[in-house]
């Protein structure tokens, strides 16, 4: 297992073990659900799961090689899109940067 | 007959039993037809009770303000250039009628209809109408072909061309997707009125509920003229317009 930089980390939907399996799936299902229901289920939204797991050093998930979704998806070689439009920078801390 | 129908028959069973308790005790398809918060289903959802809409007074709307896109640009993360391959959510446009010289000033944006020929045109479903009526690209499923830009008869859609950087959290967005004017709804489902709307210091944008016979929008249509552009199209658009 690669060392990661978890942020705050802590666990409010299921065990790690459990997440590293199956996190893909919740993300997958919630944004169908997000984007075409518009049930914005704050608990498995990519945005709540950023909020605690980005670094408390720069508040990103993807910023450095031992960034939280970086590190292992590195390790195994998976390529992640979601960033590509998605910010993968803590809400608040995007605002306070950006917001005079 | 072979395991396999045998299991199957059971589950049908089972599940069919299961569907039964969940619907009989007091729920409650009476309070799904009739629109009730679906909090017994779990969390909020876009509603087809509600009609989201706009009317725009283009009597209030100043010539040369630009707040409202500017408002929008802010809100959506746009950078607010104007180049053929730059986003616009939402436009200012300005209006002569020659024989009278009258000068006319509007915003104009996705018409949010309630028959979308970009919903029709798309190939892969990406394009589509929330049940609350609003129209949006679902961009995990864009592929980026452009038809809708080309069915849309309001030019409301903007596609990505170059790869984006640092987007708002609330907002994403990305190269080789289209986009449009969202009636921001990720402030809507909080509960806030869309960007433009706040920002438009002459209350010329009023956002509200078209179903709702007793929303201030709703009122306001009964009792004042208000036309939808390009009506003649049949498609219903959400957007309507004041003193056109």
């Amino acid at each position: 297992m690669p060392k990661r930089d978890i942020g705050r980390g802590g666990q409010c939907v299921e065990d790690p073990q459990w997440m590293r399996k199956n996190h893909m799936h919740l993300l997958k299902h919630q944004r169908d659900e997000t984007v075409r229901k518009g049930i914005r289920d704050e608990n498995i939204s990519l945005k709540n799961c950023i909020e605690c797991h980005a670094s408390t050093k720069d508040d990103s998930v993807i910023a450095r090689d031992d960034s939280f979704c970086v590190a292992c998806h590195r390790y195994e070689a998976v390529k992640i899109d979601c960033f590509e439009c998605h910010s993968g920078m803590r809400k608040s801390a995007w605002m306070q940067r950006n917001t005079k | 007959m072979n395991d396999i129908d045998i299991q199957r028959r059971s589950f049908l069973k089972t599940s069919l039993g299961a569907a039964a308790v969940a619907i009989a005790p007091g729920m409650l398809l009476i309070d799904v037809a009739h629109g009730k918060p679906q909090t017994v289903n779990g969390p909020k959802s876009a509603n087809s009770k509600v009609r989201w809409g706009m009317l725009i007074n283009t009597t209030q709307c100043k010539s040369g303000c630009n707040d409202c896109v500017t408002a929008c640009n802010r809100e959506n993360g746009l950078s607010g250039d104007t180049k053929p391959t730059d986003s616009q959510w939402i436009r200012k446009i300005e209006l002569k009628d020659d024989s009278s010289g009258r000068d006319l000033s509007l915003p104009m944006m996705c018409q949010h209809c309630e028959y979308p020929p970009c919903v029709d045109v798309c190939p892969t479903t990406a394009s589509f109408k929330r049940a609350d009526g609003i129209v949006l690209v679902d961009k995990h499923r864009c592929i980026g072909c452009r038809y809708c830009m080309m069915a849309c008869p309001y030019k409301a859609r903007s596609f990505v061309h170059e790869p984006l950087h640092d987007q708002k959290p609330d907002v994403p967005r990305g190269k080789g997707t289209v986009e449009a004017c969202t009636l921001c709804v990720h402030r809507v489902d909080q509960g806030l009125k869309p960007a433009c709307s706040e920002a438009c210091l002459n209350k010329a944008i009023l956002f509200g509920d078209l179903n709702d016979p007793e929303s201030e929008i709703s009122r306001k249509i009964r009792s004042v003229a208000s036309v939808q552009v390009r009506a003649d199209l049949r498609l219903n658009p959400g957007i309507r317009y004041q003193g056109l």
